[in-house]
């Protein structure tokens, strides 16, 4: 009877219970235990991204408010007003709300009625006084504000008026991570190309680890480094007004990012069949030529995904760029200083009032960032992928 | 059953050695001088046990109203939104705010820079951004460098509200992670200005502070500090939840403020508290 006998092959029991708890119970219990441990890494990511979110929410659904002046309501007033009207107006959850005692209610509102009386005359005036600068137009749109001659974006997250432009954070992150990825791309793929193609094995055994080894420097010391001394030297070659600047961060952001590009440009490299080698080669190319026109155009979609990850890893990094430059000028130019998303929740966040409106804008801009870099390295995987495939002959 | 009891027993006494246990947390201003005063005081009071911590006057204040720490430091006032937290935390009742130490804030310039002394405005302006070359305050002529601190400093904020009056600090101002940082720059840069504690100043040069055009050029010493002739000047705060603040913590508090507790305030580069609002 073949039928049942591969039917009791393909059976395994329940989570393999059946197979593997008769043979090898200590395999199982192993095998079972590591598979925990990748659901937790997996449950971990979706529970980091879900708090995120959570403290994001207000902002996204407009709950927010920073209108400075506002109409406080007289603590003499507690009774005609409704307890719904109250617990919005204190900020207060419903469970909080419930418990609370008359008389604590009572110096709630008259805390509110003080921060009202402690604004200073010259702001009680200001039009700016009255908005809610977390709304999206304040957030994404250059505003008018008040002392300014222009409409500007500024990121000004303290003081009475919180300007919470969010734009020149993004065009500080892309300017430095850009910056970042030119200088870094071309020398990372230029030395994984000599290391895989060109150099004699020797030079290679000495070669790869030492520049896999720049990722082992942490980048506090990077970022130091940055600071004291790389920034006075090419301050010395470019002779530009600003010494902090987003080009010094970016390239200290490059030694950080080399290492990621170069090692896996270096295995996509090293993993074109050598029968493209060999072929080439017997059809007269030179070594040179070889590497240029046959491996590297193979291997192309792997250094794609080299990079990309190296984005992701570039706009992600925050030492570096909190420690070299984090003035948040709104300007397209190298040489202007930058600040971005990274340097400015890590700066900010310690803070932050707790579930004000600064920190729900931090969160927004974490969740932000967490779905720049999911995407990149999604992107990334995904090119590795099908290019494993490909050249395995899978497709 | 004899094990367990004698169990039971070793942890009531351990509960009972730490009921001397004070948590303090908050500015990193302070953070210094607050190990300093543990420190000090835990050597003559073997029985109490101190932990301090830093993070910054909003992580102190968000300790103190999760009740996490007994003693919140602060180098900013509490804001309205913190307070009415700790309100609802603490059964109505406000946390009280102590005054524990002055500090002075210097503006630096570079040591070669031939500038003596500034007015509280021009300061302001530098700052904004209105003034942008040193030739306007009678400086050599070149642009100036605004090096500032980051936004979560409470010397920042201080710095925006007192000498800037409320208005933005110029976009380009490079923001450094601290004081010394911003010394550090101020040296290497010709053109450069900064401000931060006058503890701090290391080689750069301390300008002297003019309240208004008419009157004289002040310099960030102690005596000037603490007089109150010195025109940039805050206080440092400790604020506990008033139902805390008896037996051993009180005492702690008390002996901060008194004069043995000033006395170790100079160490650290503050300066201690004006007579009248100390505890003794």
């Amino acid at each position: 009877m073949p039928d049942q006998n591969q039917n009791r092959r393909r059976s395994h029991g329940w989570m393999g219970i059946h197979r593997g708890h008769q043979a090898r119970p200590l395999e199982w219990l192993a095998e079972k235990f590591i598979f925990l441990v990748s659901l937790s890494a997996i449950l971990m990511v979706l529970l980091i991204f879900l708090f995120v979110a959570r403290e994001a929410l207000p902002v996204f659904l407009g709950q927010t408010n920073t209108a400075l002046v506002q109409k406080p309501i007289p603590p003499d007033d507690l009774d005609k007003h409704s307890p719904a009207e109250l617990q919005a107006y204190l900020e207060l959850s419903p469970a909080q709300f419930a418990k609370m005692e008359k008389s604590t209610l009572r110096t709630l509102l008259e805390v509110k009625v003080e921060a009202q009386d402690e604004i200073p005359e010259n702001f009680r005036k200001d039009p700016d006084a009255q908005a809610n600068t977390t709304e999206w137009k304040y957030l994404l749109h250059p505003h008018q504000w008040s002392g300014y001659d222009h409409p500007e974006s500024i990121w000004q997250p303290v003081g009475q008026i919180k300007k919470f432009n969010i734009v020149p954070l993004l065009v500080g992150t892309l300017k430095v991570t850009l910056i970042g990825l030119l200088f870094a791309v071309p020398l990372a793929v230029g030395a994984a190309i000599y290391v895989s193609q060109l150099a004699r094995p020797r030079v290679r055994e000495i070669a790869k680890p030492t520049i896999e080894l720049l990722s082992g420097i942490p980048s506090v010391v990077v970022g130091v480094f940055a600071l004291l001394v790389m920034a006075s030297v090419l301050q010395g070659i470019f002779h530009y007004q600003t010494r902090l600047n987003a080009f010094v961060a970016g390239i200290a952001l490059g030694f950080a990012v080399i290492p990621v590009i170069f090692s896996i440009a270096e295995d996509a490299l090293t993993s074109v069949p050598r029968a493209y080698t060999q072929g080439a080669l017997a059809l007269g190319a030179s070594r040179w030529q070889t590497a240029w026109q046959i491996v590297l155009p193979a291997a192309l979609p792997g250094v794609f995904a080299a990079t990309v990850l190296g984005f992701g890893r570039a706009i992600g990094e925050t030492m570096i760029v909190l420690m070299v430059c984090s003035a948040s000028v709104m300007s397209w130019s190298v040489f202007d200083s930058a600040r971005s998303i990274t340097t400015t929740i890590a700066a900010e966040m310690a803070e932050a009032v707790n579930g004000g409106p600064h920190y729900r804008i931090l969160f927004m801009l974490g969740a932000l960032l967490f779905a720049a870099t999911f995407i990149s390295n999604m992107i990334g995987d995904f090119v590795i992928h099908r290019f494993k495939n490909k050249l395995e002959g899978k497709r | 059953m004899k094990t367990l009891a004698t169990i039971l027993a070793a942890a009531t006494v351990a509960a009972n050695a730490y009921a001397g246990n004070i948590t303090v947390k908050g500015s990193d201003t302070l953070v210094i001088l607050a190990q300093k005063w543990a420190e000090v005081y835990m050597g003559q009071h073997p029985d109490v046990k101190i932990q301090v911590s830093g993070g910054g006057s909003g992580i102190g204040f968000a300790a103190l109203q999760a009740q996490q720490t007994d003693l919140c430091d602060a180098s900013r006032k509490i804001k309205s939104a913190e307070l009415q937290k700790c309100i609802a935390v603490f059964g109505g009742a406000r946390p009280t705010e102590y005054k524990v130490a002055l500090d002075g804030l210097s503006v630096y310039v570079n040591p070669e820079n031939p500038l003596k002394e500034l007015t509280l405005d021009q300061v302001g302006d530098i700052f904004t951004g209105k003034i942008k070359n040193w030739k306007e305050v009678g400086g050599a002529d070149a642009p100036i460098t605004v090096y500032s601190r980051e936004n979560s400093s409470g010397t920042y904020e201080f710095f925006k509200e007192h000498v800037l009056k409320g208005k933005d600090f110029a976009a380009s101002a490079q923001t450094q992670q601290g004081t010394a940082l911003i010394v550090q720059s101020v040296v290497k840069d010709k053109n450069a200005i900064g401000y931060g504690g006058a503890a701090y100043g290391g080689s750069s040069k301390l300008l002297l502070i003019k309240k208004d055009d008419a009157s004289p050029a002040i310099a960030p010493t102690e005596e000037n500090v603490m007089s109150g002739t010195y025109p940039i000047w805050r206080h440092l705060y400790v604020y506990v939840n008033p139902n805390l603040d008896k037996g051993e913590i009180a005492a702690y508090l008390n002996w901060i403020r008194g004069d043995e507790g000033q006395k170790y305030v100079k160490d650290i580069g503050y300066y201690p508290l004006p007579k009248n609002l100390r505890s003794n």
